[in-house]
Protein backbone atom coordinates (compact mmCIF):
# COMPACT_ATOMS: atom_id res chain seq x y z
CA UNK A 1 0.00 0.00 0.00
CA UNK A 2 1.47 3.27 -0.86
CA UNK A 3 0.86 6.58 0.69
CA UNK A 4 1.94 10.34 -0.30
CA UNK A 5 3.29 12.41 1.82
CA UNK A 6 3.44 16.17 0.55
CA UNK A 7 5.18 19.15 2.36
CA UNK A 8 4.41 22.47 1.72
CA UNK A 9 5.55 25.61 2.97
CA UNK A 10 8.77 27.97 4.21
CA UNK A 11 12.12 26.92 2.87
CA UNK A 12 14.45 25.28 5.03
CA UNK A 13 17.63 23.79 6.15
CA UNK A 14 16.86 19.86 6.65
CA UNK A 15 13.59 19.54 5.36
CA UNK A 16 13.65 16.56 3.59
CA UNK A 17 16.56 14.80 6.33
CA UNK A 18 13.85 14.81 8.93
CA UNK A 19 10.69 13.84 6.80
CA UNK A 20 13.02 11.15 6.19
CA UNK A 21 14.18 10.00 9.37
CA UNK A 22 10.38 9.77 10.25
CA UNK A 23 9.78 7.81 7.52
CA UNK A 24 13.15 5.69 8.52
CA UNK A 25 11.82 5.26 12.54
CA UNK A 26 9.26 3.57 11.84
CA UNK A 27 10.08 1.44 8.45
CA UNK A 28 7.93 3.51 5.98
CA UNK A 29 10.19 2.89 2.45
CA UNK A 30 11.23 5.56 0.33
CA UNK A 31 9.68 5.07 -3.23
CA UNK A 32 10.15 8.58 -5.05
CA UNK A 33 10.57 12.60 -4.42
CA UNK A 34 9.98 15.18 -6.07
CA UNK A 35 10.77 18.94 -5.26
CA UNK A 36 10.91 21.99 -5.92
CA UNK A 37 11.42 26.09 -4.24
CA UNK A 38 9.59 28.63 -6.21
CA UNK A 39 9.84 31.93 -4.99
CA UNK A 40 10.73 30.67 -1.65
CA UNK A 41 7.98 28.25 -1.15
CA UNK A 42 9.01 24.39 -0.40
CA UNK A 43 6.82 21.87 -2.32
CA UNK A 44 8.41 18.66 -1.77
CA UNK A 45 5.87 15.06 -3.03
CA UNK A 46 7.39 11.89 -1.55
CA UNK A 47 5.81 8.89 -2.69
CA UNK A 48 6.22 6.02 0.43
CA UNK A 49 5.10 2.41 0.52
CA UNK A 50 3.67 1.82 3.92
CA UNK A 51 3.18 -2.05 3.60
CA UNK A 52 5.63 -2.43 6.42
CA UNK A 53 5.29 0.29 8.21
CA UNK A 54 5.85 -0.42 12.08
CA UNK A 55 2.56 1.64 13.22
CA UNK A 56 -0.78 2.49 12.57
CA UNK A 57 -1.24 4.58 9.72
CA UNK A 58 -2.84 7.39 11.78
CA UNK A 59 -0.41 7.62 14.28
CA UNK A 60 1.83 8.18 11.22
CA UNK A 61 -0.41 10.89 10.20
CA UNK A 62 -0.05 12.69 13.47
CA UNK A 63 3.94 12.25 13.90
CA UNK A 64 4.24 13.65 10.72
CA UNK A 65 1.53 16.42 10.97
CA UNK A 66 3.82 17.52 14.26
CA UNK A 67 7.26 17.53 12.97
CA UNK A 68 5.49 19.60 10.30
CA UNK A 69 4.24 22.27 12.72
CA UNK A 70 7.63 22.11 14.62
CA UNK A 71 9.56 22.77 11.32
CA UNK A 72 6.85 25.48 10.53
CA UNK A 73 5.63 23.83 7.15
CA UNK A 74 2.70 22.17 6.53
CA UNK A 75 2.38 18.62 6.30
CA UNK A 76 -0.67 15.79 4.79
CA UNK A 77 0.15 12.14 5.07
CA UNK A 78 -2.51 10.60 2.42
CA UNK A 79 -3.48 7.43 1.01
CA UNK A 80 -2.36 7.38 -3.10
CA UNK A 81 -6.18 6.09 -3.83
CA UNK A 82 -7.56 9.50 -2.99
CA UNK A 83 -5.17 10.91 -5.69
CA UNK A 84 -6.21 7.89 -8.36
CA UNK A 85 -9.52 8.42 -7.33
CA UNK A 86 -9.68 12.12 -8.16
CA UNK A 87 -7.71 12.22 -10.95
CA UNK A 88 -7.51 9.10 -13.07
CA UNK A 89 -10.10 7.69 -15.25
CA UNK B 1 2.53 7.51 -11.12
CA UNK B 2 0.66 10.30 -10.12
CA UNK B 3 0.97 13.81 -11.28
CA UNK B 4 2.42 15.88 -8.82
CA UNK B 5 0.31 19.30 -10.09
CA UNK B 6 -2.66 16.32 -9.28
CA UNK B 7 -1.78 15.68 -5.92
CA UNK B 8 -0.64 20.28 -5.03
CA UNK B 9 -4.33 20.27 -6.53
CA UNK B 10 -5.97 18.11 -4.27
CA UNK B 11 -4.16 19.60 -1.08
CA UNK B 12 -5.16 23.12 -2.21
CA UNK B 13 -8.84 22.42 -2.41
CA UNK B 14 -8.92 20.45 1.28
CA UNK B 15 -6.71 23.36 2.55
CA UNK B 16 -8.02 26.55 1.04
CA UNK B 17 -11.21 25.95 -0.69
CA UNK B 18 -13.54 24.31 2.08
CA UNK B 19 -14.09 20.87 -0.37
CA UNK B 20 -14.95 18.20 2.16
CA UNK B 21 -17.21 14.81 2.07
CA UNK B 22 -19.95 16.75 4.42
CA UNK B 23 -21.91 13.55 5.36
CA UNK B 24 -21.51 10.18 5.67
CA UNK B 25 -25.58 8.94 6.29
CA UNK B 26 -26.15 6.12 7.22
CA UNK B 27 -29.95 5.05 6.49
CA UNK B 28 -31.74 2.32 8.90
CA UNK B 29 -35.15 0.31 8.20
CA UNK B 30 -37.21 0.68 11.66
CA UNK B 31 -39.89 -1.17 9.62
CA UNK B 32 -38.77 -3.88 12.30
CA UNK B 33 -39.38 -2.03 15.40
CA UNK B 34 -42.96 -1.87 14.80
CA UNK B 35 -45.17 -2.66 18.26
CA UNK B 36 -48.58 -1.89 19.04
CA UNK B 37 -47.15 -0.86 22.71
CA UNK B 38 -44.69 2.10 22.22
CA UNK B 39 -42.26 1.78 24.73
CA UNK B 40 -41.59 -1.63 23.08
CA UNK B 41 -41.40 0.04 20.04
CA UNK B 42 -38.69 3.02 21.42
CA UNK B 43 -36.75 0.39 22.95
CA UNK B 44 -36.26 -2.13 19.46
CA UNK B 45 -35.77 1.26 17.50
CA UNK B 46 -33.08 2.58 19.78
CA UNK B 47 -31.23 -0.77 20.04
CA UNK B 48 -31.16 -1.26 16.25
CA UNK B 49 -30.12 2.02 15.85
CA UNK B 50 -27.30 1.54 18.77
CA UNK B 51 -26.58 -1.88 17.39
CA UNK B 52 -26.26 -0.63 13.71
CA UNK B 53 -24.80 2.29 14.14
CA UNK B 54 -22.08 1.65 16.96
CA UNK B 55 -19.05 2.21 14.85
CA UNK B 56 -20.33 4.65 12.28
CA UNK B 57 -18.68 7.89 14.08
CA UNK B 58 -15.24 6.55 14.59
CA UNK B 59 -15.19 4.32 10.93
CA UNK B 60 -15.64 8.30 9.78
CA UNK B 61 -13.19 9.62 11.47
CA UNK B 62 -10.65 6.64 10.55
CA UNK B 63 -11.47 7.06 6.76
CA UNK B 64 -11.04 10.89 7.17
CA UNK B 65 -7.36 10.47 8.71
CA UNK B 66 -6.38 7.91 6.43
CA UNK B 67 -7.43 9.63 3.12
CA UNK B 68 -6.60 13.32 4.33
CA UNK B 69 -10.14 13.74 3.35
CA UNK B 70 -12.57 15.67 6.32
CA UNK B 71 -15.66 14.54 7.11
CA UNK B 72 -17.35 16.90 8.64
CA UNK B 73 -20.92 15.12 10.01
CA UNK B 74 -21.88 11.33 10.50
CA UNK B 75 -25.43 11.35 10.56
CA UNK B 76 -28.81 8.68 10.84
CA UNK B 77 -31.95 8.54 8.54
CA UNK B 78 -34.64 6.16 9.72
CA UNK B 79 -37.92 5.03 7.99
CA UNK B 80 -40.62 7.92 8.36
CA UNK B 81 -41.60 7.28 12.10
CA UNK B 82 -45.19 7.91 10.71
CA UNK B 83 -45.14 4.52 9.85
CA UNK B 84 -44.35 3.60 12.98
CA UNK B 85 -46.60 5.47 14.89
CA UNK B 86 -49.77 3.87 12.90
CA UNK B 87 -49.37 0.88 14.87
CA UNK B 88 -50.13 3.20 18.13
CA UNK B 89 -52.12 5.49 17.23
CA UNK B 90 -53.74 6.23 20.99
CA UNK B 91 -50.09 7.45 22.09
CA UNK B 92 -48.15 10.53 21.38
CA UNK B 93 -45.12 10.00 18.76
CA UNK B 94 -42.94 12.41 20.77
CA UNK B 95 -41.87 9.36 22.43
CA UNK B 96 -40.07 8.32 19.09
CA UNK B 97 -38.53 11.43 18.91
CA UNK B 98 -37.09 11.32 22.56
CA UNK B 99 -35.97 7.81 21.56
CA UNK B 100 -34.00 9.27 18.13
CA UNK B 101 -32.41 11.77 20.40
CA UNK B 102 -30.98 9.87 22.99
CA UNK B 103 -29.73 7.26 20.14
CA UNK B 104 -28.53 9.49 18.38
CA UNK B 105 -26.35 10.95 21.83
CA UNK B 106 -25.31 7.58 22.35
CA UNK B 107 -23.51 6.93 19.25
CA UNK B 108 -22.68 10.54 18.70
CA UNK B 109 -24.01 11.95 15.72
CA UNK B 110 -25.06 15.00 15.38
CA UNK B 111 -28.54 14.59 13.74
CA UNK B 112 -30.82 11.75 12.92
CA UNK B 113 -33.84 12.48 10.32
CA UNK B 114 -36.99 10.71 9.77
CA UNK B 115 -39.19 12.09 12.04
CA UNK B 116 -41.18 12.18 9.09
CA UNK B 117 -44.64 11.41 7.29
CA UNK B 118 -45.52 10.82 3.26
CA UNK B 119 -48.98 12.49 2.66
CA UNK B 120 -48.95 13.17 -0.73
CA UNK B 121 -52.23 11.21 -1.36
CA UNK B 122 -53.46 11.31 1.70
CA UNK B 123 -53.41 10.83 5.56
CA UNK B 124 -52.94 6.95 6.84
CA UNK B 125 -53.11 6.01 10.23
CA UNK B 126 -49.94 7.69 12.31
CA UNK B 127 -49.57 10.24 10.10
CA UNK B 128 -51.90 12.78 11.35
CA UNK B 129 -50.88 11.98 15.13
CA UNK B 130 -47.01 12.20 13.94
CA UNK B 131 -47.29 16.07 12.11
CA UNK B 132 -49.51 17.17 14.92
CA UNK B 133 -46.94 16.63 17.55
CA UNK B 134 -43.72 18.07 14.93
CA UNK B 135 -43.66 21.19 16.86
CA UNK B 136 -43.57 19.79 20.77
CA UNK B 137 -40.88 16.77 19.08
CA UNK B 138 -38.88 19.56 17.67
CA UNK B 139 -39.06 21.63 20.92
CA UNK B 140 -38.13 18.77 23.45
CA UNK B 141 -35.36 17.19 21.16
CA UNK B 142 -32.24 18.40 20.44
CA UNK B 143 -30.88 16.21 17.31
CA UNK B 144 -34.03 15.06 15.91
CA UNK B 145 -34.74 16.73 12.05
CA UNK B 146 -38.64 16.40 10.50
CA UNK B 147 -39.86 16.27 7.22
CA UNK B 148 -42.76 15.98 5.31
CA UNK B 149 -43.79 14.90 2.01
CA UNK B 150 -47.15 16.70 0.56
CA UNK B 151 -46.97 16.48 -3.00
CA UNK B 152 -45.52 14.36 -5.76
CA UNK B 153 -45.91 14.93 -9.75
CA UNK B 154 -47.68 11.65 -9.83
CA UNK B 155 -50.09 12.20 -7.00
CA UNK B 156 -50.96 16.17 -6.89
CA UNK B 157 -50.76 17.96 -4.08
CA UNK B 158 -52.09 17.42 -0.71
CA UNK B 159 -53.80 21.12 0.02
CA UNK B 160 -55.02 19.28 3.41
CA UNK B 161 -51.48 19.02 4.72
CA UNK B 162 -50.29 22.39 3.01
CA UNK B 163 -52.99 24.25 5.02
CA UNK B 164 -51.94 22.07 7.79
CA UNK B 165 -48.21 22.12 7.57
CA UNK B 166 -48.25 26.15 7.55
CA UNK B 167 -49.38 25.89 11.07
CA UNK B 168 -46.84 23.36 12.20
CA UNK B 169 -44.29 25.52 10.89
CA UNK B 170 -45.76 28.36 12.98
CA UNK B 171 -46.33 26.21 16.23
CA UNK B 172 -42.58 24.87 15.78
CA UNK B 173 -41.05 28.31 15.72
CA UNK B 174 -43.23 29.95 18.42
CA UNK B 175 -41.99 26.91 20.73
CA UNK B 176 -38.83 27.41 20.50
CA UNK B 177 -38.61 31.33 19.91
CA UNK B 178 -36.07 31.42 23.00
CA UNK B 179 -33.95 29.78 21.07
CA UNK B 180 -34.02 32.05 17.94
CA UNK B 181 -37.15 29.55 16.49
CA UNK B 182 -34.50 26.58 15.86
CA UNK B 183 -37.56 24.38 15.93
CA UNK B 184 -38.25 25.13 12.51
CA UNK B 185 -35.09 25.23 10.79
CA UNK B 186 -35.04 21.43 11.66
CA UNK B 187 -38.64 20.83 9.61
CA UNK B 188 -38.69 20.44 5.64
CA UNK B 189 -41.77 20.55 3.65
CA UNK B 190 -41.53 18.22 0.65
CA UNK B 191 -42.59 17.93 -3.28
CA UNK B 192 -41.01 15.04 -4.99
CA UNK B 193 -39.19 13.68 -1.88
CA UNK B 194 -36.15 11.53 -2.32
CA UNK B 195 -35.87 8.53 -0.31
CA UNK B 196 -32.36 8.27 0.09
CA UNK B 197 -30.83 11.74 0.54
CA UNK B 198 -28.24 11.94 2.88
CA UNK B 199 -28.12 15.71 3.84
CA UNK B 200 -30.32 17.35 6.69
CA UNK B 201 -33.09 18.02 7.89
CA UNK B 202 -35.01 16.36 4.97
CA UNK B 203 -33.05 12.75 5.20
CA UNK B 204 -35.22 9.64 5.81
CA UNK B 205 -35.02 6.19 5.41
CA UNK B 206 -37.78 5.53 2.29
CA UNK B 207 -39.78 2.10 2.27
CA UNK B 208 -38.43 0.93 -0.86
CA UNK B 209 -34.84 1.14 1.03
CA UNK B 210 -32.79 -2.06 2.21
CA UNK B 211 -32.92 -3.01 6.09
CA UNK B 212 -29.66 -0.68 6.37
CA UNK B 213 -27.40 1.46 3.57
CA UNK B 214 -24.59 3.88 3.77
CA UNK B 215 -25.27 7.29 1.27
CA UNK B 216 -22.57 9.63 1.28
CA UNK B 217 -23.29 13.72 1.10
CA UNK B 218 -20.05 15.38 -0.75
CA UNK B 219 -20.05 19.47 -1.23
CA UNK B 220 -17.31 21.90 -2.42
CA UNK B 221 -18.97 24.71 -3.49
CA UNK B 222 -15.39 26.72 -2.79
CA UNK B 223 -13.54 24.58 -5.57
CA UNK B 224 -15.97 25.24 -8.43
CA UNK B 225 -15.59 29.13 -7.33
CA UNK B 226 -11.97 28.63 -7.44
CA UNK B 227 -11.31 26.92 -10.69
CA UNK B 228 -13.91 29.37 -12.92
CA UNK B 229 -11.80 32.47 -10.56
CA UNK B 230 -8.74 30.60 -12.35
CA UNK B 231 -10.48 29.89 -15.88
CA UNK B 232 -10.93 34.28 -16.15
CA UNK B 233 -12.82 35.25 -19.19
CA UNK B 234 -13.70 32.25 -21.16
CA UNK B 235 -16.97 31.92 -22.89
CA UNK B 236 -20.41 29.74 -20.74
CA UNK B 237 -19.62 26.75 -22.52
CA UNK B 238 -16.20 27.00 -21.02
CA UNK B 239 -17.62 27.55 -18.08
CA UNK B 240 -19.70 24.86 -17.96
CA UNK B 241 -17.44 22.33 -18.91
CA UNK B 242 -15.11 23.20 -16.40
CA UNK B 243 -17.83 22.71 -13.38
CA UNK B 244 -18.21 19.42 -14.39
CA UNK B 245 -15.15 18.54 -14.68
CA UNK B 246 -14.59 19.95 -11.09
CA UNK B 247 -17.86 18.27 -10.12
CA UNK B 248 -16.63 14.46 -11.51
CA UNK B 249 -13.61 14.92 -9.32
CA UNK B 250 -16.03 15.83 -6.15
CA UNK B 251 -18.20 13.08 -6.85
CA UNK B 252 -14.92 10.50 -7.08
CA UNK B 253 -13.73 11.63 -4.08
CA UNK B 254 -17.32 10.91 -2.45
CA UNK B 255 -17.74 7.61 -3.77
CA UNK B 256 -14.14 6.54 -2.82
CA UNK B 257 -15.28 7.44 0.80
CA UNK B 258 -18.65 5.79 0.56
CA UNK B 259 -17.07 2.41 -1.08
CA UNK B 260 -14.73 2.45 1.57
CA UNK B 261 -17.45 3.43 4.60
CA UNK B 262 -19.07 0.68 3.30
CA UNK B 263 -16.85 -2.10 3.44
CA UNK B 264 -15.48 -0.87 6.99
CA UNK B 265 -19.40 -0.99 8.48
CA UNK B 266 -20.57 -4.10 6.52
CA UNK B 267 -22.97 -1.92 4.75
CA UNK B 268 -24.43 -1.59 1.39
CA UNK B 269 -22.75 1.38 -0.46
CA UNK B 270 -26.42 3.42 -1.57
CA UNK B 271 -25.80 6.21 -3.50
CA UNK B 272 -23.42 9.55 -3.52
CA UNK B 273 -25.26 12.76 -3.69
CA UNK B 274 -23.58 15.37 -5.49
CA UNK B 275 -24.63 18.31 -3.87
CA UNK B 276 -22.96 21.85 -3.40
CA UNK B 277 -24.17 22.43 -0.30
CA UNK B 278 -22.76 25.39 1.43
CA UNK B 279 -21.63 26.44 4.57
CA UNK B 280 -21.47 30.30 6.23
CA UNK B 281 -17.74 29.96 5.83
CA UNK B 282 -16.02 32.58 3.71
CA UNK B 283 -15.77 31.38 0.44
CA UNK B 284 -18.25 28.08 0.74
CA UNK B 285 -20.94 29.69 -1.04
CA UNK B 286 -22.70 28.92 -3.59
CA UNK B 287 -23.94 32.79 -4.81
CA UNK B 288 -19.89 33.30 -4.94
CA UNK B 289 -20.20 30.94 -7.73
CA UNK B 290 -22.98 32.80 -9.28
CA UNK B 291 -21.23 35.91 -8.69
CA UNK B 292 -17.71 34.14 -10.39
CA UNK B 293 -19.77 33.90 -13.51
CA UNK B 294 -20.27 37.68 -13.87
CA UNK B 295 -23.02 38.63 -11.93
CA UNK B 296 -22.58 42.08 -9.40
CA UNK B 297 -24.57 40.19 -7.01
CA UNK B 298 -26.76 37.18 -6.05
CA UNK B 299 -29.95 37.85 -7.33
CA UNK B 300 -29.69 40.08 -9.95
CA UNK B 301 -31.14 39.37 -13.25
CA UNK B 302 -29.47 36.65 -15.10
CA UNK B 303 -29.22 34.61 -11.47
CA UNK B 304 -31.59 31.63 -12.50
CA UNK B 305 -29.82 31.10 -15.66
CA UNK B 306 -26.56 31.02 -13.67
CA UNK B 307 -27.94 29.00 -11.53
CA UNK B 308 -29.52 26.64 -13.99
CA UNK B 309 -26.26 25.96 -15.90
CA UNK B 310 -24.12 25.57 -12.24
CA UNK B 311 -27.49 22.52 -11.43
CA UNK B 312 -26.94 20.86 -14.51
CA UNK B 313 -23.32 20.90 -15.30
CA UNK B 314 -22.72 19.47 -11.55
CA UNK B 315 -24.78 16.72 -12.18
CA UNK B 316 -23.77 15.72 -15.32
CA UNK B 317 -20.01 15.72 -13.70
CA UNK B 318 -21.45 14.05 -10.68
CA UNK B 319 -23.15 11.03 -12.92
CA UNK B 320 -19.58 9.81 -14.63
CA UNK B 321 -17.86 9.90 -11.61
CA UNK B 322 -19.94 7.75 -9.15
CA UNK B 323 -22.25 4.43 -9.70
CA UNK B 324 -24.83 5.37 -8.33
CA UNK B 325 -25.79 9.17 -7.60
CA UNK B 326 -29.02 9.72 -5.96
CA UNK B 327 -30.52 11.95 -3.66
CA UNK B 328 -30.33 15.35 -4.34
CA UNK B 329 -27.71 15.74 -6.29
CA UNK B 330 -27.48 19.78 -7.71
CA UNK B 331 -26.87 23.12 -5.91
CA UNK B 332 -28.36 24.10 -2.46
CA UNK B 333 -29.56 27.90 -2.03
CA UNK B 334 -30.08 27.81 1.75
CA UNK B 335 -30.00 31.88 2.68
CA UNK B 336 -28.83 32.09 5.99
CA UNK B 337 -25.72 29.35 5.40
CA UNK B 338 -24.58 30.57 2.23
CA UNK B 339 -22.32 33.62 3.01
CA UNK B 340 -22.91 35.51 -0.56
CA UNK B 341 -26.87 34.81 -0.30
CA UNK B 342 -26.70 36.67 3.17
CA UNK B 343 -25.10 39.55 1.78
CA UNK B 344 -27.46 39.71 -0.80
CA UNK B 345 -30.49 39.69 1.25
CA UNK B 346 -29.35 41.72 3.60
CA UNK B 347 -28.67 44.26 0.68
CA UNK B 348 -31.58 43.26 -0.91
CA UNK B 349 -30.32 42.51 -4.04
CA UNK B 350 -32.16 38.92 -3.14
CA UNK B 351 -35.76 38.58 -2.94
CA UNK B 352 -38.09 35.77 -1.76
CA UNK B 353 -39.36 36.16 -5.31
CA UNK B 354 -36.31 35.88 -7.19
CA UNK B 355 -35.72 32.87 -5.37
CA UNK B 356 -39.29 31.37 -6.06
CA UNK B 357 -37.73 31.30 -9.31
CA UNK B 358 -34.07 30.15 -8.67
CA UNK B 359 -35.98 26.67 -7.08
CA UNK B 360 -37.38 25.98 -10.60
CA UNK B 361 -33.63 25.16 -11.54
CA UNK B 362 -31.70 24.28 -8.45
CA UNK B 363 -31.76 20.60 -6.64
CA UNK B 364 -33.86 21.69 -3.62
CA UNK B 365 -36.51 24.56 -2.87
CA UNK B 366 -36.59 27.76 -0.67
CA UNK B 367 -34.22 26.77 2.19
CA UNK B 368 -33.42 28.29 5.17
CA UNK B 369 -35.34 31.87 4.51
CA UNK B 370 -36.12 33.83 7.45
CA UNK B 371 -39.44 35.60 7.35
CA UNK B 372 -41.70 37.62 9.57
CA UNK B 373 -42.94 36.42 13.06
CA UNK B 374 -46.61 37.74 12.26
CA UNK B 375 -46.78 35.68 9.16
CA UNK B 376 -50.00 33.89 9.04
CA UNK B 377 -49.94 30.39 8.37
CA UNK B 378 -52.20 30.14 5.87
CA UNK B 379 -49.33 32.81 3.89
CA UNK B 380 -46.56 30.08 4.98
CA UNK B 381 -48.88 27.50 3.26
CA UNK B 382 -48.90 29.52 0.44
CA UNK B 383 -45.64 29.76 0.29
CA UNK B 384 -45.53 25.70 0.23
CA UNK B 385 -47.99 25.34 -2.15
CA UNK B 386 -46.45 27.32 -4.75
CA UNK B 387 -43.13 25.99 -4.03
CA UNK B 388 -44.74 22.22 -4.53
CA UNK B 389 -46.00 23.65 -7.36
CA UNK B 390 -43.01 24.11 -9.31
CA UNK B 391 -41.89 20.69 -8.46
CA UNK B 392 -44.70 18.94 -9.21
CA UNK B 393 -44.92 20.26 -12.51
CA UNK B 394 -41.19 20.10 -13.25
CA UNK B 395 -41.05 16.56 -11.65
CA UNK B 396 -38.11 17.57 -9.43
CA UNK B 397 -37.69 18.06 -5.68
CA UNK B 398 -38.40 21.09 -3.72
CA UNK B 399 -38.94 22.05 -0.33
CA UNK B 400 -39.60 24.78 1.63
CA UNK B 401 -37.55 25.10 5.37
CA UNK B 402 -38.96 28.30 6.55
CA UNK B 403 -38.49 30.30 9.70
CA UNK B 404 -40.95 32.41 11.07
CA UNK B 405 -38.76 35.17 13.07
CA UNK B 406 -41.50 35.03 16.48
CA UNK B 407 -41.27 38.83 18.05
CA UNK B 408 -39.53 39.87 14.75
CA UNK B 409 -39.89 41.98 11.66
CA UNK B 410 -38.33 42.39 8.28
CA UNK B 411 -34.51 43.82 8.02
CA UNK B 412 -33.97 42.34 11.46
CA UNK B 413 -31.34 38.83 11.78
CA UNK B 414 -31.96 35.42 13.02
CA UNK B 415 -28.71 33.99 14.59
CA UNK B 416 -28.62 29.47 15.04
CA UNK B 417 -25.14 30.09 14.69
CA UNK B 418 -23.05 26.55 13.29
CA UNK B 419 -23.76 25.30 10.11
CA UNK B 420 -27.32 26.62 10.25
CA UNK B 421 -25.92 30.20 10.31
CA UNK B 422 -27.75 33.32 10.29
CA UNK B 423 -29.42 35.87 8.17
CA UNK B 424 -32.03 38.87 7.57
CA UNK B 425 -35.18 38.36 8.17
CA UNK B 426 -36.77 38.76 4.55
CA UNK B 427 -40.31 40.36 2.81
CA UNK B 428 -42.90 38.44 2.25
CA UNK B 429 -46.47 39.67 0.18
CA UNK B 430 -48.66 40.04 2.61
CA UNK B 431 -51.70 39.66 0.81
CA UNK B 432 -53.51 36.78 1.91
CA UNK B 433 -54.32 33.12 0.27
CA UNK B 434 -56.11 32.17 3.63
CA UNK B 435 -59.73 31.36 1.16
CA UNK B 436 -57.79 29.34 -1.47
CA UNK B 437 -55.38 27.78 1.92
CA UNK B 438 -58.69 26.92 4.04
CA UNK B 439 -60.73 24.37 0.37
CA UNK B 440 -58.60 21.78 1.20
CA UNK B 441 -58.85 18.54 -1.18
CA UNK B 442 -55.93 17.87 -3.86
CA UNK B 443 -54.59 19.57 -6.41
CA UNK B 444 -54.53 16.69 -9.88
CA UNK B 445 -51.46 15.26 -10.63
CA UNK B 446 -50.52 17.61 -13.57
CA UNK B 447 -50.17 16.12 -17.35
CA UNK B 448 -46.74 14.40 -18.33
CA UNK B 449 -47.19 15.29 -21.72
CA UNK B 450 -48.00 17.89 -24.14
CA UNK B 451 -45.75 20.02 -22.51
CA UNK B 452 -45.38 23.49 -23.49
Amino acid sequence: MNAVITVLGKDNVGILAKVSTECAKVDVNILEVTQSVLQGMFAMIMFVDITKCAVPFAQLVDTLTEKGESMGVKIHVMHEDIFNAMHKI
Amino acid sequence: MINSLDILETINMIDNENLDVRTITMGISLLDCIDDNIDKACTKLYDKICRYAENLVKTGEDISKEYGIPIIHKRIAVTPIAMLAAACPTMNPVKFAKALDRAADTIGVNFVGGYSALVHKGFAQGDYALIESIPEALATTEKVCSSVNIGSTKAGINMDAVAKMGKVIRKSAELTADRDCIGAAKLVVFCNAPEDNPFMAGAFHGAGEPDCVINVGVSGPGVVRAALAKAGDCNITEVADLIKKTAFKITRMGQLVAKEASKRLSVPFGIVDLSLAPTPAIGDSVAYILEEMGLEQCGAHGTTACLALLNDAVKKGGVMASSHVGGLSGAFIPVTEDAGMIEAARSKALSLTKLEAMTAVCSVGLDMIAIPGDTSAEIISGIIADEAAIGMVNSKTTAVRLIPAIGKSAGEELNFGGLLGNGPIMDINPKSPAKFIARGGRIPAPMQSLKN
